[in-house]
C-alpha cells in the first residue's frame, strides 16, 4: 500500500537516546516505588507488579490503597489510572509492526513517555522509536524497583526529595513538545480544566480519563 | 492468595489487556482521517490532565502545596530552554526546598 508523505522513519537508537534523560527520572521513580512497596507487597510481588503493569501512577495508587485495607479500591483505582492505555493503544495500533506477537510486545512498551516521544505529529507514531524508548524506560523502571527494594532503608521520605513534583514537571515538558498547533493548545487547556474541575468529586484516575473526552474536538474545526 | 498478589495479578493482567486491545482488534489498518484528528489531540489533553492531577490532586480535594512551587519552577526552566533533566531536577529541588523551609 502506498502511503503519501511519510516523515523520515526513526530508529530504536533514536528512541533510546530521547528516553535517556527520562530514564533517570523513571529509575528514581521506580526506586521510590520499591521503597514504598516493600512492606505493602513484599519484594517478589513488587517486582512482578513493575514487570507486568509498568505504570508508576497506577502502581503507587494500588500500594497506597492496599495500605488502608481496600483491595477492591486498589484494583479499581489502578485500572482506572491505566484505562488511558486503551485509547493510547488504539492510537499507536496503525503504526505497530507485524506479525501479531511483535505488535503485542511493542504495545506493552507503550507508556506515557515512550508514546509521547514516538509521536510524529498528526496522530502518527514511529514504532522503532517507541520500542527503543520503551525498552530503556522499562529497564530503568525494573532496575529502579529492584534498587528501591534492596536499599529501602537508606532512602529518606521521597517527598523530602521533592520527587512527587518531578512528575508534573516531566509531563509539562512533554506536553510542550506535543502541542504543534492552536487546536492542540486548546485540547491541553481544556483537558487540564476538566481534570481540575473533577478532582474534588471523583476517585483518582477518573479525571484523567474524563479529560481524554476533550480530544473529540478533533472531529471538527475549532471555532472562536 | 494474599491481597497483595490479588492486586498485582488483576492489575497486571488488566493493564496488559488494555494495552493489547487496540493493536489486537485494529490489526494494521489505517484509521480514517477524522479519527486520526481526534487521536492527535489525545496526547495534549491527557498530558495536561496528568499535570493537573499530579500537581493539585489530593484525596478528593485540590491541594496547593510544594508540588505547585516545583511546577512553577519547571515552567521557568522550560522558558529558559533548559534540557528535560534540568527541568525535572529543578522542580524536585524547589519542591524539596519549599518543604524543608516549612512553607507548604
Amino acid at each position: 500500500m502506498a502511503v503519501a508523505a511519510e516523515p523520515e522513519p526513526g530508529t530504536m537508537a533514536e528512541g533510546a537516546r530521547a528516553a535517556a534523560p527520562l530514564a533517570v527520572a523513571v529509575g528514581v521513580f521506580g526506586l521510590t516505588f520499591g521503597v514504598l512497596a516493600r512492606d505493602a507487597l513484599g519484594a517478589t510481588a513488587a517486582v512482578v507488579f513493575s514487570a507486568t503493569t509498568f505504570a508508576g501512577s497506577a502502581q503507587f495508587a494500588a500500594v497506597s490503597l492496599l495500605g488502608t485495607g481496600g483491595v477492591a479500591g486498589a484494583i479499581v483505582a489502578a485500572l482506572l489510572l491505566n484505562a488511558r492505555y486503551l485509547p493510547i493503544g488504539v492510537s499507536v495500533a496503525p503504526s505497530l509492526p507485524r506479525p501479531l506477537w511483535r505488535r503485542l510486545l511493542a504495545a506493552q512498551l507503550c507508556v506515557d513517555e515512550s508514546w509521547a516521544i514516538a509521536h510524529r505529529g498528526g496522530g502518527r507514531y514511529d514504532a522503532r522509536v517507541l520500542i527503543g524508548a520503551g525498552t530503556v524506560l522499562y529497564l530503568a523502571w525494573l532496575v529502579g524497583t529492584g534498587l528501591g527494594l534492596a536499599g529501602g532503608e537508606l532512602i529518606g521520605d521521597p517527598e523530602d526529595l521533592g520527587l512527587d513534583a518531578a512528575f508534573p514537571a516531566l509531563f509539562l515538558a512533554l506536553v510542550v513538545g506535543q502541542v504543534h498547533d492552536r487546536r492542540g493548545a486548546v485540547a491541553a487547556v481544556l483537558g487540564g480544566l476538566v481534570a481540575l474541575a473533577l478532582i474534588p468529586f471523583v476517585p483518582a484516575g477518573v479525571p484523567i480519563i474524563a479529560a481524554s473526552v476533550v480530544c473529540l474536538i478533533g472531529l471538527r474545526p475549532v471555532r472562536a | 492468595m494474599s491481597d497483595a498478589w490479588l492486586v498485582v495479578g488483576i492489575v497486571g493482567a488488566g493493564t496488559i489487556a488494555l494495552k493489547s486491545a487496540g493493536p489486537l482488534l485494529l490489526g494494521g489498518r489505517e484509521l480514517p482521517l477524522r479519527v486520526m484528528g481526534v487521536l492527535a489531540l489525545l496526547a495534549p489533553s491527557l498530558l495536561a490532565a496528568l499535570i493537573v492531577t499530579n500537581t493539585l490532586g489530593g484525596d478528593r480535594a485540590i491541594e496547593l502545596d510544594a508540588r505547585a512551587a516545583g511546577l512553577a519552577a519547571a515552567c521557568v526552566a522550560l522558558l529558559l530552554r533548559a534540557p528535560l533533566l534540568v527541568v525535572v531536577a529543578v522542580a524536585a529541588a524547589v519542591a524539596a526546598g519549599v518543604r524543608a523551609l516549612g512553607l507548604a
